[in-house]
């Protein structure tokens, strides 16, 4: 018998004491090993899933922060780049603003100086015309001035308009003492007579004027009384004169090239009228005024020298403008020159006259002329400008 | 000569005896016990590991995944038993390299001890699995008619176990034997190789067939409920 009961029994425990054994020892350690290695990969699996999604996530994070960044650093830039073409802005404006402002002044500064300088040139033209005419009018007044200058006075009360004549004629009843008459001249008794007579025909009121001599008013006559006054001088003409000068001086700086063939034009003009029996140089003008001037004094006083050249102190040698004023001075003492010998010329002839001999002054000096008539008769104390 | 190691007895009393077959298995019980614990107290867990804590892990997630491919859901739970079983019959034939060896499966006592264990363990995990009754009415399928055959087929397939392994191995101890006597050199060895190849083919051959019936055990009643339901 191949089988042995007793082997058979003992082998059926052995296999299974065996399989207790390799359960214990084998199978349960190596599958929980396996177990704990397949757990271990998967959990590494997931933890490496979910860092990679973390990562994903910080990579999005981390790039739409870059953006933003981007963003906000374009937007910074473009606003310090605005900023600055602002600040640029602003300070071109100041710039220019200031340089505005310096030229403003600068003009300002110039027309200062030109207000200035036309003061000073009228200032000046006005002692020179002041010294000339004093100078004529004492030449002639001996002879026959006061008698023209009280003529001229009263043609001028007589021609008074109407209502001109009211007025005055009222201030004159209200108070008939108050009338004061001032002279630059001591009037002698005929001419004093011949006054109160004119006033009582133009205006129907005896008077008894005060009679009074203020060498100021320069050859020249008024009335006044109670604010009103009626005056006669050759200061207006002075006036007049230094009026178109200053227009003169004006028009220079702006059209210098402009201006200066018309005063030359001017020159041409009056002088072969006023200067026709002297002998002269044509094409030396500036010499030719120098020549005349030297030759000045040491002439003989003909009537037509003592028309255009009164001695004075003209022998220092002149700018062109001035050569002008000189010009434009000539004419207005040959006018008046010429006015003497017919005492009956009146002032608004002797404009026109003086007006023909310069064009340019014309305008001025006639509106200048009607002006002053309305203001000597009207009711402001002060008529005269100078 | 001898053709099983039950003849070869080292000491009696009575009837109780250590003969060959006996020794050798505390041997290889010893061996594979010892081992495999010398292995498995050092395990680690890491990706990092020993070459015979690879070795351990391949064999047994292997006869894993044989029971698996058979058809059992819980291979686990039949490791112990399966792969014992396997085991133990692999490394006793692979042992007949070793001189002077003689394999306790060439043991007709061996081979009906593991088949019985066979046959009483395929029951207790068909009735585990689906109670006592469901169990006993597999042998009445598909008729009751059908019940000797099937309780002769347990039986006669359990002594087809037991002979089967018995036979082979034996046959092949019994070879090299002869051949030793008649040419010393080489012939020996190429029947030692061939036997190590059978014996390794019996032992799978074993312990898929004891797979197949556990299975078939567990399962007749689960393919019924679900036919039946």
């Amino acid at each position: 018998m191949l089988i042995d009961w007793f082997t058979v029994i003992a082998q059926v425990i052995n296999f299974l004491i065996l399989v207790w054994l390799l359960k214990r020892f084998l199978y349960k350690p190596i599958l929980n090993a396996v177990d704990a290695r397949e757990n271990k990969v998967a959990n590494e699996l997931k933890n490496a899933d979910a860092k990679e999604a973390e990562a994903q996530k910080e990579k999005e994070e981390f790039k739409r922060k870059n953006e933003e960044f981007d963003q906000q650093r374009n937007d910074l830039l473009n606003k310090a780049k605005e900023e600055a073409q602002a600040e640029r802005q602003r300070l071109f404006e100041d710039v220019r603003e200031e340089a505005s402002y310096l030229r403003a002044k600068q003009q300002e500064a110039l027309r200062n100086e030109g207000q200035n300088l036309s003061q000073e040139i009228g200032r000046q033209t006005q002692q020179e015309v002041f010294s000339i005419a004093r100078k004529i009018l004492t030449d002639l007044t001996e002879t026959s001035l006061e008698e023209r200058a009280v003529d001229v006075f009263v043609q001028r009360l007589r021609n008074l308009q109407d209502n001109e004549k009211k007025q005055l004629a009222s201030a004159l009843s209200t108070s008939p003492g108050q009338v004061l008459i001032r002279t630059a001249f001591d009037l002698p008794q005929t001419q004093r007579d011949s006054i109160k007579k004119a006033i009582k025909e133009t205006l129907d009121i005896e008077t008894q004027p005060r009679f009074e001599t203020l060498p100021d008013l320069v050859s020249g006559i008024e009335l006044n009384t109670d604010g009103q006054k009626v005056a006669w001088s050759i200061a207006d003409y002075l006036t007049s004169m230094q009026k178109s000068i200053d227009e003169l001086l004006n028009e220079q700086p702006e059209s210098k090239s402009k201006s200066e063939p018309q005063t030359k034009n001017n020159k041409a003009k009056t002088e072969p009228q006023t200067k026709n029996n002297k002998p002269r140089f044509e094409n030396e003008p500036e010499a030719e005024q120098e020549l005349e001037a030297e030759t000045n004094e040491p002439r003989p006083k003909t009537e037509s020298e003592v028309k255009t050249r009164p001695a004075t102190e003209y022998n220092n040698p002149r700018s062109k403008k001035e050569l002008e004023t000189e010009q434009e001075f000539d004419a207005k003492q040959e006018s008046e020159a010429r006015q003497e010998p017919d005492a009956k010329q009146e002032s608004e002839a002797k404009q026109k006259s003086e007006a023909e001999q310069m064009p340019d002054a014309k305008q001025g000096s006639e509106a200048k002329q009607e002006s002053e008539v309305k203001q000597q008769s009207g009711n402001s104390p002060n008529l005269w400008p100078r | 000569m001898r053709l099983s190691p039950d003849e070869l007895i080292f000491w009696q009393y009575d009837f109780i005896k250590l003969n060959a077959t006996i020794v050798y298995t505390w041997g290889l019980m010893l061996v594979m016990v010892i081992g495999s614990k010398t292995i498995t107290s050092k395990l680690s867990t890491g990706l990092e590991r020993s070459r015979w804590q690879n070795i351990l892990e391949i064999i047994v997630t292997g006869i894993l995944e044989q029971i698996e491919d058979v058809g059992l859901d819980q291979p686990r739970k039949y490791l112990g038993f399966l792969g014992t079983l396997f085991l133990f019959i692999a490394v006793a034939n692979l042992c007949i390299i070793i001189p002077g060896y003689e394999p306790p499966t060439g043991s007709l006592s061996t081979t009906a001890a593991l088949a019985l264990c066979v046959f009483v363990a395929v029951p207790l995990f068909g009735i585990e699995e689906q109670g006592i009754s469901n169990y006993l009415k597999t042998y009445t399928e598909p008729t009751i008619i059908m019940l000797p055959f099937n309780i002769i087929s347990e039986i006669s397939r359990t002594l087809a176990l037991a002979i089967r392994l018995f036979g082979n191995i034996m046959s092949g101890s019994m070879i090299v034997a002869i051949l030793l006597t008649i040419t010393p050199f080489i012939f020996p060895d190429l029947m030692i190789a061939l036997g190590l190849l059978v014996g390794m083919v019996q032992a799978y051959i074993f312990s898929i067939l004891a797979t197949v019936y556990i299975t078939a055990a567990t399962r007749a009643s689960k393919s019924r409920s679900e036919t039946g339901q």
